[in-house]
């Protein structure tokens, strides 16, 4: 259905039974995921495209989304839109900027996927900071959807889905980086070619035999990391080895490793998905400001012998960053690689990387 | 170990420095206090919350100035000095006196960021190198010390140039220079305020973006918000619409502007809190920094608000070494300083302005800041908060559209930005403009124009309501911020007619709560806004409470007396056991802490929006008396709509404030009043005029342009300023009174309970009749007033209480002449002198209105009102330097931006203490005098006397050394500004000649361009002490023989 004004009205329904009204914009379609929020006020275009965010219906806090329209790809974080679906309360119905290539609206029209503005997006980030994060869906008013039966995307291995299918090589001159790419940002790709590697993109299953490299770097991803059994078997042994390589992690990266050397992790009650998260260094003392996007933490008991903690949330005090006290690695919940959000914590790349440079 | 700090306030609010350092000041008091520090403040502001007793452990009200500063450290010996919190006139005391050695001397420390990192902000030639140290743009732009060389930069960048001098507050003397003719005008002019200019490329159409950053002495940095102008380059910050946070920069802009802000702070060492300004290219990832700010600012100001993040307070303890990480998050006390807030809303900035008021002003803003306040509106729209930041103003403007306004050439309006810019820019659309061709003529981003468009799109649906009415047009006309009022307008359908419906159909706003992170932690926050753009609303109403109503945006007449009632009145609510709930909308105050109050709505002080706070919190009553005439004008309506007003009721204030009520209340009396009219005609007013004596003073109901009161000395200046300056008609009558000459002003202020006064003061002026009381000089207790006046005042008074049946403040403007009293002004409410009263008095008047109206038993306050062993002199606070073109004069119109107010044990060095703290400083033992009409001469013979003995260097316009000459004085005489040949006043001034400038204007209402108006404002520009009344001038020379200027008394609070 869709108004004489051309609205199409329609409504997000959650687990628990709740409805938010408002009008659907994108492909108008009805849509299913886990409705989780975002609390940052810029970088839209970055969190869509996320493949962290895979299977996920994303809610902006920020009231005013679109306001910039949407650039070209060469800048998205993956070659596609990876949300399932998109919550705002106000959609900016033209944009402006001299990147801009669409409006919100058209873009995600063509890809396929539907938003709904007009949502008190406050009121619904509450409820999900009160009750959890939970599964939903978004409907077209019209659409005769059935009882709610929303499958789980934490049940499913998204990283397969979201893992490329072979091995990429983009040269450098610097050290040779695999990149296990378990839906890896592009940013953090960007990352390490800014700073002269060679990325060897590697799927999220690659045993790593018959491979060349001087370091391996573990990308986010999306979902449960106990999902990624091969991955952290994969990393285990490489761990085991017995001249390990420099090995780092980020996001999902950092849970596999901490699942690899033995610890255990667990799922936040509704996450971490902002850009201002603030976490404390342990080593120097010094604090950033970082970007982040995880529902799932490492438990800080289940640390095994010779890893500490690095890093500290200071809101909630979970577990932001591990690393080995003797042998080459580190991790970090956050996203050192930033975009979007704040470029504080890019050191990481070079900390890992004078690691790689010592190590060769 | 730090255990005594010095804190420097910025003394009288004046344009770039106003309200906002009471703010910081009380901010930054209140966390040193926390750390168990003992706390020495200096700032001659009486009327802020800072120099209330209890903020500061002593308190100087003293000026801020180096050399008094020097004199204060020497007494008090403290650990450290805090440069921060006062504005750009305590960073640079405190930069002279680290640099004469004075802090060294005395083993004072600069707390917070250093002396050499300030001076790295402010020199710019530093600034550049230390940014280029770091790789970090800034504009192409070359430092001067001479005109020359700034001819020769100029032409080596190309104009137009934009020329900046260093050390000034608010961009003074700032300007774009489009030729060398305009640069070599504007370059001099400059040199007579600072050493050196700044010529700039100007960066034309460039966005404008601020970041306000905290770092901590390890190192620990964050930015706590950015905003962004919604007019580009080249209009101030100060002057322009500002949002928050940035609206059309992605996600690359933003944070490449953060990674620069930081890395730039950090390099600079700031240890606090600073402002850090950019240029966007709205083409591109091209930046440059324009300045940053070592201390906080008005744009902090607006960030705490903005974000709920207190800044200042912050950076005081971040001063005294805390880190971030170790400071509490106030609002979520579940979290740390170190965060950065995130916004689930929008602010907008609109800065009020007052030209209006000036003559001979240029009315376009630009580079220079011209402003008197600002407002801050919250909602979750641009469109919401543009609309409502648009009403709070307060300069009877409905929002956006369905304003009274008229434009005669849209295209000009668009391109040569004035007050009314952003009206014209609606206007254009409604007349078919498209969003590109008013880009191109503003320069303002499409995406605002795109939300402009979509408000004047509302406006044309809006005609359909009144044949239907429609619940989505209405639902979506009030998310687009439209009122009532503009919505009733717009479809012809009564206004509470509209409320009615609206009620019924459920349309109402939402409460929603501002809490730093964007609801991601539980908060306990009670600082609140209301918004249509929701859905439920965050808390519920709580019973028991008083609603307190605020200021509003400070304005000339309006400003930071009234907040420091509403502080006040709220926390002797909260003592006498009463839930508190604050109203207002000025980012600047104190008020809007909302550490202040249990709740705060940081809201429009408008009848709609009252009422909706009302109906949701269904307080125990409301507070109209403490904000100044905004609140109090609001009480007749909310009295109709069943609302309990505290103290004084609805009627009373009504048969003062209806001229005829008032006029016949004081004929059955007994009390005096200068006769007058309401006259609907010229020949109506003309008619009065013959027949009371001409002079007489003119009020209009409605201003077309110049000043909103005039004195009309003849026929003939009565009828060209009421066809000049307003309209008069049957529907727009003028109220027409004698205007008695040589009266003396009296100021009564007090408080009652049932119509009997508790407390009283009374305030003299200096200067006579004429001058308007919030420009006047006023002494407390009165000096030279009869006895026998006194006790008329006090009768006259009372029956006036009494007849009103007043509960509350109230204030009495008197005349006095040989003992014979009138009545010229009551207002039943508090009035400006009521902290200055309260302060001098130390009785505080506030407490008890405010326990008049809610406490059972309410004694009369003991001990004298008139006899005391020491004085109070309040002076006002000119900001003529930043209105270029307008008339330095004092009239009936008031023109002052603030006040202060000095305390001491004998009148005059009291009052050259007051005037030293407005800036009246010697330079040079030269008077340049000129005296005015040949009756008003011989007046002068003392003080032109007085000053030859003194031996001052005497200089005088033809006339008036005649006049002397012929008098045994001799003078040098110098011609006027319009005669050629040399020696001219003109040249004497403007080349630093002239150390005090005695000019005397010929009546109120000269020709604009006279020769007089050219030597006063050569006076104030090239920042010369000019006297332009006799009284003043009469006692301000007397207190000069035994005083010396620069060795005055410093009492302490407690020493007098």
């Amino acid at each position: 259905m869709t108004t004489s004004n051309g609205d199409t009205p329609g409504y997000l329904e959650l687990q628990d039974g709740s409805i938010f009204r408002g009008k659907l914009f994108g492909s108008r379609e009805s849509t299913d995921g886990e409705v989780v929020f975002n609390t940052g006020m810029v970088g839209y275009v970055e969190s869509l495209t996320d493949p962290s965010y895979r299977g996920q219906i994303l809610t902006f806090t920020y009231p005013l989304i679109g306001n910039y329209g949407v650039c070209d790809r060469e800048l998205f974080e993956s070659g596609n839109v990876q949300v399932k679906g998109a919550v705002v309360s106000s959609l900016s119905e033209q944009c402006s900027h001299w990147e801009a290539v669409s409006s919100l609206d058209e873009f995600l029209g063509n890809e396929g996927i539907t938003g709904i503005e007009g949502v008190d997006t406050r009121a619904l980030t509450k409820h999900l900071r009160q009750k959890g994060t939970m599964l939903g869906r978004i409907v077209r008013e019209d659409d005769d959807i059935g009882p709610f039966n929303v499958e789980d995307p934490s049940l499913k291995d998204l990283v397969s889905e979201v893992s490329p299918d072979k091995v990429r090589v983009t040269k450098g001159e610097g050290p040779r980086i695999a990149l296990i790419d378990c839906g890896a940002k592009r940013s953090i790709e960007r990352s390490l070619l800014e700073r002269g590697c060679s990325v060897i993109n590697v799927p999220y299953d690659h045993p790593f035999t018959d491979l060349e490299y001087d370091g391996v770097l573990i990308s986010n991803g999306p979902g449960d990391p106990m999902m990624c059994r091969k991955t952290i078997a994969n990393v285990k042994r490489l761990m085991e080895m017995d001249d390990p390589p420099p090995m780092a992690g980020i996001c999902l990266g950092n849970q596999i490793m901490a699942l690899a050397a033995g610890g255990s992790t667990y799922k936040l009650p509704f996450g971490h998905r902002s850009q201002n998260q603030p976490c404390k260094d342990l080593v120097t003392g010094r604090c950033v400001i970082t970007s982040q996007n995880h529902g799932y933490a490492v438990e800080t008991s289940s640390l095994p012998d010779g890893w500490r903690e690095w890093y500290r949330n200071l809101n909630d005090s979970t577990v932001e960053g591990i690393r080995h006290e003797t042998l080459p690695f580190m991790a970090v919940q956050f996203h050192p690689e930033a975009s979007p959000g704040p470029t504080d914590a890019s050191g990481f790349f070079d900390t890992f990387l004078e690691v790689v440079s010592n190590d060769r | 170990m730090i255990d005594k700090v010095m804190v420097l306030g910025s003394g009288g609010l004046k344009i770039g420095q106003a309200g906002e350092f009471d703010y910081s000041g009380s901010q930054a008091l209140k966390a040193l206090k926390e750390e168990g520090v003992e706390t020495i403040l200096v700032n001659p502001n009486i009327a802020t919350v800072q120099t209330t007793k209890e903020m500061a452990d002593r308190l100087y009200l003293q000026p801020v100035d180096a050399s008094t500063v020097e004199r204060i450290l020497e007494k008090e010996r403290p650990d450290g000095l805090l440069l921060g919190f006062g504005g750009q006139t305590a960073l640079n005391v405190g930069v002279e006196l680290h640099d004469s050695g004075v802090l060294k001397r005395y083993g004072v420390e600069v707390l917070g960021t250093p002396v050499d990192s300030i001076k790295d902000t402010e020199d710019r030639e530093r600034f550049v190198n230390r940014l280029n140290e770091i790789g970090v743009r800034t504009a192409r732009s070359r430092a001067c010390s001479d005109t020359a060389s700034a001819v020769e930069a100029a032409s080596e960048i190309g104009y137009p140039v934009m020329v900046r001098v260093a050390f000034a507050l608010g961009g003074l003397g700032s300007g774009i220079c489009h030729n060398k003719r305009e640069l070599e005008l504007l370059v001099k002019k400059a040199f007579t305020i600072a050493p050196q200019v700044l010529v700039e490329e100007y960066l034309k159409g460039w966005k404008e973006v601020e970041y306000e950053v905290v770092r901590d002495a390890k190192g620990n940095c964050i930015t706590v918000c950015n905003m962004e102008n919604l007019d580009p380059m080249g209009i101030h910050t100060g002057e322009s619409i500002v949002i928050a946070p940035s609206q059309t920069l992605s996600n690359r802009e933003y944070h490449l502007l953060r990674e620069v802000a930081l890395r730039t702070v950090d390099h600079l060492g700031i240890v606090g809190e600073c402002n850090i300004q950019y240029a966007l290219s709205p083409d591109s990832m091209d930046y440059r920094v324009i300045e940053v700010n070592a201390r906080l600012s008005r744009s902090s100001a607006l960030a705490s608000k903005a974000t709920g993040y207190p800044l200042a307070y912050i950076a005081a303890r971040l001063a005294l070494g805390r880190t971030l990480e170790e400071i509490p998050n106030k609002v979520t006390g579940t979290t740390v300083a170190f965060f950065e807030p995130s916004l689930d809303y929008v602010v907008v900035k609109v800065p009020r302005w007052d030209l209006e008021r000036f003559r001979g002003i240029e009315k376009e803003i630009g580079s220079q800041m011209k402003s008197v306040g600002e407002v801050m509106a919250i909602g979750r729209g641009f469109e919401e908060a543009l609309q409502k930041a648009l009403r709070m103003i307060g300069t009877g403007m409905h929002g956006l559209v369905l304003n009274r306004l008229e434009f005669d050439d849209i295209e000009y309006e668009l391109s040569h930005p004035t007050p009314r810019r952003i009206f014209a820019a609606g206007e254009a659309l409604r007349r078919g403009f498209t969003v590109d061709r008013v880009h191109e003529l503003t320069g303002i981003d499409r995406w605002f124009i795109y939300g402009l468009r979509n408000i004047v799109r509302m406006e044309s649906e809006l005609p359909s309501l009144s044949s239907n009415m429609d619940e989505d047009i209405l639902r979506r006309a009030k998310k687009l911020g439209f009122s009532d009022f503009q919505i009733a307008k717009a479809s012809g359908i009564d206004m509470d007619e509209i409320r009615k419906m609206r009620k019924e159909l459920g349309i109402l706003p939402f409460v929603k709560q501002i809490d730093t992170l964007a609801a991601e932690y539980p908060a306990e926050t009670n600082y609140l806004y209301l918004t249509y753009n929701a859905g439920e609303n965050d808390i519920e109403p709580r019973a028991g409470a008083v609603m307190m109503l605020g200021s509003g945006s400070y304005r000339i007449g309006s400003s930071v007396e009234f907040d420091w009632c509403c502080v006040t009145g709220v926390q002797t609510l909260q003592k006498e056991g009463y839930r508190t709930i604050m109203v207002n909308c000025n980012p600047e105050t104190v008020s809007t802490d909302y550490d202040i109050c249990d709740r705060l709505y940081f809201e429009e002080l408008t009848f709609e929006r009252v009422m909706d706070i009302y109906e949701f919190e269904y307080p125990e009553g409301v507070v109209v008396s403490m904000g100044g005439q905004i609140s109090n004008n609001l009480a007749p309506r909310l009295h109709r709509m069943g609302v309990r007003i505290l103290g004084t009721s609805a009627e009373d204030i009504d048969r003062a404030e209806d001229r005829n009520k008032f006029s016949s209340l004081l004929d059955r009396l007994g009390i005096d009043q200068p006769d007058w009219i309401e006259a609907r005609s010229l020949e109506e007013a003309a008619r009065f005029a013959e027949k009371a004596g001409y002079p007489v003073m003119i009020r209009p109901s409605y201003v077309l342009s110049g000043a909103a009161m005039a004195v009309v000395f003849d026929r003939n200046t009565l009828e060209s300023y009421l066809t000049r300056a307003t309209e008069v008609d049957p529907a727009n009558p003028v109220v027409v009174s004698k205007f008695i000459e040589d009266a003396k002003e009296i100021e009564f202020d007090a408080v009652a309970k049932d119509g009997e006064i508790l407390v009283y003061s009374i305030g003299e002026h200096v200067e006579n009749a004429g001058v308007h009381s919030g420009d006047a000089t006023v002494v407390i207790p009165p000096q030279r007033l009869y006895v026998e006046t006194i006790r008329r005042l006090k009768q006259a008074s009372r029956a006036i209480a009494r007849e009103l049946n007043i509960t509350g403040p109230f204030n009495i403007q008197y005349l006095a002449k040989e003992n014979r009293l009138k009545v010229i002004e009551c207002n039943l409410r508090a009035s400006r002198t009521f902290p200055f009263a309260s302060k001098v008095l130390r009785k505080n008047f506030i407490e008890l209105a405010v326990r008049a109206m809610v406490a059972g038993d309410v004694s009369p306050v003991e001990g004298s009102s008139i006899d005391l062993d020491r004085v109070g002199v309040k002076a006002a606070q000119f900001s003529f330097s930043r209105l270029k073109g307008a008339d330095p004069t004092m009239g009936v119109a008031m023109a002052s931006t603030g006040e202060v107010g000095c305390i001491g044990t004998d009148m005059e060095s009291t009052l050259l203490s007051a005037l030293r703290s407005v800036g009246f400083r010697m330079k040079k033992r030269t008077a340049l005098i000129s005296t005015g009409p040949l009756s008003r001469k011989p007046e002068w013979l003392p003080v032109v006397r007085a000053l030859r003995e003194m031996g001052y260097e005497l200089h005088a316009t033809s006339g008036t050394a005649r006049f002397m000459r012929m008098n045994g004085i001799e003078t040098e005489t110098l011609r006027w500004p319009n005669e050629k040949g040399k020696p001219n006043c003109l040249d004497h001034i403007l080349e630093g000649r002239i150390g005090l400038v005695i000019n005397i204007p010929k009546n109120n209402q000269e020709d604009e361009l006279s020769n007089d108006y050219l030597i006063r404002r050569a006076a104030v520009d090239s920042n010369v002490p000019l006297l332009t009344d006799l009284k003043l001038a009469q006692r301000v020379i007397s207190a000069l023989r035994s005083n010396d200027l620069d060795d005055l008394p410093i009492p302490e609070w407690d020493e007098v």
